[in-house]
């Protein structure tokens, strides 16, 4: 039994039964889906929020004094203050809705940074960076004539902080990072890391797609600048996700792409940008994608998200322990710190293989670079296979993979 | 769906022991081929006589049936003649991604990549070598995506 208190009483079977799919055959097997890293499932209440304000609250916001007008605008603003409550930023000026984690680091990258970094300034990432977090910023970089750096990973996938600190220097005018390491599992410092960034003067985005499912997230707390997430990786839909940005910064920058909504007056001599954070929410906006966005932080706090975090840590030691014990298994990426998320190779099998073979037992898991090719390099694998966990994972979903693991031994003789 | 469709004795035997791999030096003309989605690499090296490829090597790292589809497609075209290739090029490509295309007699060992195409995203993994195969024919140096 497990001892932590926030544990006591988590019911990961009911938990399951609140996600439809999750009932769902493959391949005339019962479904184990390891893949929520890549996307989460969603409960039937957030596809109930979704059809709810289809069918009956539908029509475009801030734009009419019509009823149904007047109610999607009321729960397009009800959505906002819920993500805002949800990682606590001081307030829904700071929230900006986009349609995920990528555009938000797109559109601090042509916002923020690209009118500000002069040839030669720095931007500072880490090796385990996704492909979200390293492409925009190469794209500014050429923009600009500023450089890329990164901070190197250990072989457990840690990023020090001490060598962190050592990379810094007086032209790191941002240091972009990810809360948690899609590929590995890894937690970063990232209070830390804002610490000693802020005190040379750098600005601070994190990437915290793979972080806000899983643990509390406080933003006012971590004293970030920029906080960018997906709603899809937290049981909400595709298609939306958040920029949270400090005021001050976000009123100075200006706006990244323009058109309705965004705009106080429009003459062709002149126009008045809208306050925030309309400013940068030009047309109409995903209104559907945030009532689900809002649906799904009620569900996390009906669940708990410190409960949650009990239950997967459980499950990621549980599971960590239970694939050492396969022969010719490795675990990449072995930090003390991790989010419930298992990469690995199997010897003599490649993962692609592996994922046919999974995936005929029922089992989803993730297989290869998992948009972190650096990663993958720095290992020196060209791919892993990635188990990863969420509230409706169970025990009996490691041993589905344990046993189909064993079938790929048998395949390949 | 049945695995043993997939991963036939041929393939696994293919896999494990790959054959006519390697890399010829000197060679008269060589491809790389990147598969992105799934970070499979192979080389292809060829020697020419007239029309004929008389000799080639593949190396690199893939997947099981990249890995086995290269070393059947290499004991297959060595000593063939450029219209030969391209015809059992077509073959395999029609084999791979046509669902209830019949399977040709004279394809030899290269029937067993019939399985392939009830895994569409396996695909690409078995015709990889072959879109190798053919840039080094055009002399191509570029990398060749299947992307």
């Amino acid at each position: 039994m497990n001892a932590d208190p926030a544990y006591t009483g988590y019911d990961a079977q009911r938990v399951w039964h609140d996600f439809p799919i999750l009932a769902r055959q493959i391949h005339g097997r019962p479904l184990a889906f390891l893949d929520s890293a890549a996307s989460s499932q969603r409960p039937a209440s957030v596809i109930a929020a979704v059809d709810d304000y289809e069918k009956l609250h539908h029509a475009n916001v801030h734009r009419g004094v019509h009823l149904l007008s007047q109610e999607a605008t009321q729960m397009f603003k009800h959505a906002r203050e819920r993500v805002r409550e949800f990682v606590n930023a001081a307030s829904t000026r700071e929230v900006i809705f986009t349609r995920g984690t990528t555009e938000s680091i797109n559109l601090v990258a042509q916002s923020y940074a690209r009118p500000r970094l002069q040839r030669g300034d720095e931007i500072l990432l880490t090796g385990l960076e996704h492909h979200a977090n390293i492409v925009p910023w190469q794209l500014v970089a050429g923009q600009t004539g500023a450089v890329v750096k990164a901070v190197p990973i250990d072989r457990r996938g840690v990023v020090d902080l001490a060598d962190f600190a050592a990379h810094l220097n007086e032209r790191t005018r941002i240091v972009a990072c990810a809360h948690v390491s899609n590929a590995l599992g890894t937690v970063l410092p990232v209070r830390e890391i804002i610490r000693l960034a802020h005190a040379r003067g750098a600005v601070v985005l994190i990437d915290g797609a793979q972080a806000v499912p899983h643990q509390r997230v406080d933003l006012q707390a971590l004293d970030c600048d920029f906080y960018a997430f997906s709603a899809h990786k937290m049981y909400g839909p595709t298609g939306i996700g958040a920029l949270i940005g400090r005021e001050s910064l976000l009123e100075a920058m200006p706006p990244w792409q323009g058109g309705g909504d965004m705009i106080l007056t429009v003459s062709f001599e002149q126009t008045t940008f809208n306050v925030l954070p309309f400013k940068f929410e030009a047309g109409t906006p995903n209104i559907s994608g945030a009532v689900g966005m809002a649906a799904a932080i009620d569900y996390i706090d009906s669940l708990g998200l410190d409960r949650i975090h009990a239950h997967e840590q459980r499950l990621l030691k549980l599971a960590t322990r239970k694939l050492e014990a396969v022969p010719g298994l490795t675990i990449i990426g072995t930090a003390p710190d991790k989010a419930a998320v298992i990469s690995f190779t199997l010897d003599g099998i490649h993962p692609h293989d592996l994922g046919t073979i999974l995936d005929s037992e029922g089992v989803a898991v993730r297989t290869g670079h998992h948009c972190a090719m650096p990663v993958m390099e720095f290992f020196g694998v060209p791919a892993t296979a990635r188990a990863s966990f969420a509230c409706y994972s169970r025990e009996s979903d490691i041993d589905a993979l344990v046993a189909a693991l064993a079938r790929a031994r048998e395949v390949f003789g | 769906m049945d695995l043993k469709d997939l991963y036939r004795d041929v393939i696994l035997d293919h896999n494990k022991t790959p054959r006519l791999f390697g890399r010829l030096e000197p060679a008269d003309s060589s491809a790389d081929g990147h598969n992105p989605l799934c970070g499979d690499r192979l080389h292809v090296t060829l020697r020419l006589d007239g029309d004929r490829v008389s000799d080639l090597r593949f190396d690199g790292k893939g997947c099981a049936i990249s890995v086995a589809s290269a070393s059947l497609m290499c004991e297959a075209v060595k000593g063939k003649r450029r219209s030969e290739i391209t015809h059992l090029f077509n073959e395999v490509h029609e084999v791979l991604t046509k669902h209830d295309a019949p399977v040709p007699d004279d394809l030899g060992k290269l029937a067993a990549l019939s399985g392939v195409r009830e895994f569409p995203v396996r695909v690409k993994c078995a015709s990889l070598c072959w879109h190798t195969l053919n840039a080094a024919l055009e002399r191509s140096h570029e990398p060749v995506k299947t992307e």
